[in-house]
């Protein structure tokens, strides 16, 4: 395994958005969901985590909510809103277009 | 919804800050624990994971600041944490900044009230009806010597009826009335406007009561109306409605008041109070005349024609005129025309822009000083800035603390000049009635809005040189230098420097305008007036026409008892009467011809100022009789035909011959000169001119200004005066009751305003710039106490440290001076025309300019200068 990668600006909006369609959760398991599914590739800093969820509550495409998590703890839940579903959608869109002309680069060329 | 969502997210940010900060860190905190329970559970003891996990988080400050960044209204938590800081900074040095505060309020107070004034006088349109195509209107004088010379009637009426210009034209001339009491009232003297039928809508303006006159009105056996202004109005018939259409008596006639004027309402000027149908107010005869200039006009252009075309057309209808009476020299030959609003303010425009300059240099000066004091503050803070700067505090942070604490100095600043010009704004209004437009004035949001911007400039200006004179990549070299306890850096002093220069500058400049300005005031104050202005009393009387008819016996009997018993008054040394004394102004001007002289070619004319006086009158002014004698006052009516000339007279129309005894014709009577007196001057400010004075035992004027001459305090005598004035006739108003010194200082009010505010600015910028000084001195000498101290220990005698001292504080001071010098002869020479007998480089304004301003330099520098050589060389070099 290499050095874990540095996200690309906005890209990391996108995992967010895209781990919490599928239920509410709080920032460690944002952290480390988007980790496994990478296969450990992807790596989120709390650095860079926390002020992108922030600056998503803040645009209304995520809420958040405190709820008591598996250890029994009150922790900061976030999930998608509508208009967050949306962005996902959006976001989703451009990201394939632009992977697939990436992709037809790297290749081709 | 999103919106909705954002709006309660920005709320909550908002109004629930504290509580979203302590889940932030309860979040952080969180996380924190699961990667210590992971770490555990990997098999870590206790305390390595969480040392582990405290390594991996990195810094939790930051990350929190990084976290919170992203919140809506950081930029406002930031800006109060500013605010916060730069309220406890300036706390920490209250003389400081009640110093900085009030120096800028004095700015921004003269500033404000100079630019309430220029906006309000010359600025805002006239309060009229599109009143960007009102003009006044002037006949062009035959003999070129009056382009803008006033109307006569028939060559307005002319204008009336041909020109294809104008929608409407109006003309106006001045009307004293005295307006009799009703119910135990006294009368009382008001100033009007003897105006045609349409000049309120030329100028577009309706009553606020009642109606406007009809051109029916407007004529001699039209009934006598009159319209009333609202101040008038309310204060002497207490704003009763009733008053409408009810009669009043003016000079004895009555007249209907036909309608009130708005409030606000001011043409010609804020004095006049009556307004009534001139056809009706002067006598037929005289409304026909194409000679006699007495009335001013104003036309209202129609649309799409312009002011030149609208010259043009009246000019073509003039010249017409002028050719068909070549006779009579006093036709003009053409039309000029002013706008209404530089007709109307066209005197006061340059002294009020020099003025607002004025107020601008005292701003420019007292943004320079709280700047000075920023760097000073600056430099006494070097240490802690670069600490702050070495631990990682943002330049731009640094930056915008800095503007805060310079806002927050302007923005006090500003409040407190905003009042200071309130304050102001009321002092003028009650000083210079006599201005034109002066009820305009008044602050406005437009002024508040001035203010606001002048204070951001403050703040920026003073804020940035500040910043600008520390460096980042000079924060080693501060550290170490202020170690090494040595000089002050060189970049820091110089730009004070050059601030004290430019200040220094500034300050003579506004010195140099405000002695000119002094100068011609005084020049003009001391001007021979050609006759006594010690203990001389007068008062304006005029008897109404309607009792005492000219020409004919009733006034000449009035004026001649009151002079009798005025005369016996103890403590009364002289007294008489004539039209108008000097320095009163130049009234009118008659034509005349010397029988004795060949005939004047056809279409000249000789004429001269004209004036009726009675045989005692000279003698009470102390104008001197030079030869013959004066009017024989036993010659009344038709038998008084004397006349009596100055001597700038006989010097123009009899240079080579003797004048006593030869005949003055005048209006068909001849007159001989029986006397010749000496020259006075109309006014102040003008040179003598030829005067032509006749008797007033006439009979043929019925208003004058009695002049009371005593070797005792003259102005107990006012009293006993006008109660003999008011038992001959109790419905008599005197008015305008001066010593001559109070009749001469009111003309020159504006020469003596301008000087005087001149005079407090430039002493301000003075003051200002000799604590500059002093301040800046006072701070290089005790940042170089060491260095001072090793060469006093090292054998340096004190007078070599003074004069050291003293040399570097002058040096700013003496480039400033010359500085100052060349911009001021630039200045100068364009206010040349508010000038009288002084020239724009006045060499004793010039040298005695220099000579203050180098002797308050000096002072100012003295003090720390002779602090710095008493210095006791141990303890200066023990207290680094």
């Amino acid at each position: 395994m290499g050095k874990p990668v540095d996200l690309v600006q906005g890209t990391l909006d996108l995992l967010i958005l895209k781990t919490l369609s599928l239920e509410a959760m709080h920032g460690w398991a944002i952290a480390k969901r988007i980790q496994q599914v990478s296969r450990e590739v992807l790596q989120v800093q709390q650095g860079s985590l926390y002020p992108a969820l922030h600056r998503l509550e803040q645009q209304g495409w995520i809420k958040a909510k405190w709820a008591e998590s598996e250890t029994g703890r009150q922790a900061k839940f976030y999930s998608l809103t509508a208009a967050g579903r949306r962005q996902l959608e959006g976001e989703t869109a451009n990201w394939n277009r632009l992977s697939a002309a990436i992709d037809l680069i790297v290749t081709e060329a | 919804m999103r919106w909705l969502a954002q709006l309660r997210m920005r709320i909550q940010m908002l109004f629930g800050r504290g509580k979203a900060a302590a889940h932030l860190d309860d979040e952080l905190q969180f996380h924190l624990e699961q990667q210590i329970a992971e770490n555990l559970a990997a098999g870590m003891s206790a305390e390595e994971a969480r040392f582990a996990a405290l390594w991996n988080f990195g810094n939790p400050a930051l990350l929190r600041e990084q976290a919170r960044a992203t919140w809506s209204w950081t930029w406002l938590e930031l800006l109060m944490r500013d605010l916060r800081y730069g309220v406890r900074t300036l706390a920490r040095t209250p003389g400081f900044a009640a110093i900085a505060v009030l120096v800028i309020a004095l700015g921004i107070g003269a500033n404000v009230t100079m630019f309430t004034v220029v906006r309000s006088v010359l600025l805002k349109p006239l309060p009229f009806n599109d009143p960007d195509r009102l003009v006044a209107l002037y006949e062009h004088s035959a003999d070129d010597q009056y382009p803008y010379n006033i109307i006569a009637p028939g060559v307005f009426a002319e204008w009336q009826k041909q020109n294809r210009t104008f929608s409407s034209l109006a003309f106006f001339g001045d009307a004293e009335f005295n307006l009799s009491g009703v119910r135990g009232q006294l009368p009382e003297k008001v100033h009007g406007a003897a105006c045609t039928w349409n000049l309120l809508p030329t100028l577009g303006v309706q009553p606020a009561l009642g109606r406007n006159f009809t051109e029916a009105d407007d004529r001699h056996s039209a009934n006598a109306t009159v319209l009333m202004s609202w101040g008038l109005w309310k204060r002497r018939f207490g704003g009763d409605p009733a008053i409408l259409n009810q009669t009043i008596h003016l000079d004895g006639q009555p007249y209907t008041v036909i309608g009130i004027l708005p409030s606000g309402f001011a043409y010609p000027d804020a004095s006049t109070q009556l307004w009534t149908p001139v056809y009706h107010y002067k006598p037929a005869e005289q409304m026909d005349s194409l000679a006699a200039h007495q009335f001013q006009a104003i036309g209202r252009l129609k649309p799409g024609i312009t002011a030149a075309q609208g010259v043009a057309d009246l000019s073509v209808i003039t010249r017409r005129l002028h050719d068909q009476h070549l006779d009579n020299p006093f036709v003009s030959k053409a039309a000029n025309i002013k706008p209404l609003l530089e007709d109307m303010v066209g005197d006061v425009k340059q002294p009020l822009y020099v003025l607002l300059a004025a107020t601008c240099c005292v701003l420019l000066i007292a943004c320079l000083n709280v700047a000075n004091l920023l760097v000073a503050r600056a430099a006494a803070r070097r240490k802690e800035l670069a600490i702050r700067t070495a631990l990682g505090g943002g330049r731009l942070r640094l930056l915008r603390e800095r503007l805060m604490e310079s806002f927050l100095l302007s923005a006090a600043g500003g409040a407190a000049g905003l009042l200071l010009a309130y304050g102001a704004v009321h002092w003028l209004l009650s000083t210079r009635k006599d201005m034109s437009r002066v009820e305009a004035i008044h602050i406005d949001g437009a002024v508040a809005a001035f203010t606001v911007g002048l204070i951001v400039l403050c703040a920026l200006f003073a804020g940035l040189i500040s910043s600008l004179s520390t460096k980042s990549n000079q924060l080693l070299l501060s550290l170490q230098d202020s170690a090494r306890g040595s000089s002050a850096g060189r970049a820091h002093t110089m730009l004070r420097r050059s601030l004290l220069a430019a200040e220094v500058g500034l300050t003579v400049v506004l010195l140099v305008a405000a002695g000119l300005l002094l100068k011609s005031y005084q020049r003009l104050r001391s001007s021979d007036l050609g006759c006594t202005t010690q203990n001389v009393l007068t008062m304006q009387i005029g008897l109404p026409g309607a009792r005492y008819k000219t020409p004919g016996l009733a006034p000449v009997n009035f004026f001649e008892t009151l002079l009798t018993r005025v005369r016996a008054l103890p403590g009364v040394d002289e007294a008489g009467i004539a039209e108008a004394v000097p320095g009163q102004g130049y009234w009118q001007d008659e034509d005349f011809s010397v029988v004795e002289h060949p005939p004047l070619p056809q279409g000249t004319a000789q004429y001269a100022i004209y004036r009726f006086a009675d045989s005692g009158f000279f003698a009470a002014m102390g104008i001197p009789l030079l030869r013959g004698h004066t009017f024989d006052p036993n010659r009344k009516l038709d038998q008084a035909d004397q006349a009596i000339v100055n001597a700038a007279f006989v010097k123009q129309y009899f240079p080579n011959e003797d004048p006593l005894g030869k005949h003055l014709h005048n209006e068909k009577k001849d007159y001989e000169i029986v006397g010749i007196v000496g020259d006075t001057r109309h006014s102040l400010a003008e040179d003598p001119k030829p005067i032509q004075y006749y008797p007033l035992d006439e009979g043929k004027e019925n208003a004058g200004t009695l002049v009371i001459r005593s070797s005792r305090d003259v102005k107990q005598l006012a009293m006993p005066v006008q109660r003999i004035i008011q038992e001959m006739d109790h419905d008599l108003p005197v008015s305008d009751v001066l010593t001559m010194d109070q009749l001469l200082g009111k003309s020159t009010m504006d020469q003596s305003f301008n000087a005087t505010l001149l005079v407090v600015f430039a002493g301000l910028s003075l003051v200002l710039a000799a604590v500059g000084l002093f301040g800046v001195l006072s701070y290089i000498v005790s940042q170089r106490t060491g260095e001072i101290g090793i060469r006093i220990a090292l054998g340096a005698q004190r007078e070599q440290v003074l004069r050291k001292v003293l040399f570097d504080g002058l040096r700013p001071a003496l480039f400033g001076l010359v500085f100052g010098l060349a911009a001021s002869a630039a200045a100068a020479r364009l206010m040349r025309s508010m000038l009288y007998g002084t020239q724009p480089l006045d060499l004793v304004v010039f040298v005695s300019v220099a000579a203050m301003l180098l002797l308050v330099a000096a002072l100012a520098c003295m003090v720390p200068a002779w602090r710095a050589s008493r210095l006791d060389p141990m303890r200066a070099l023990r207290t680094e």
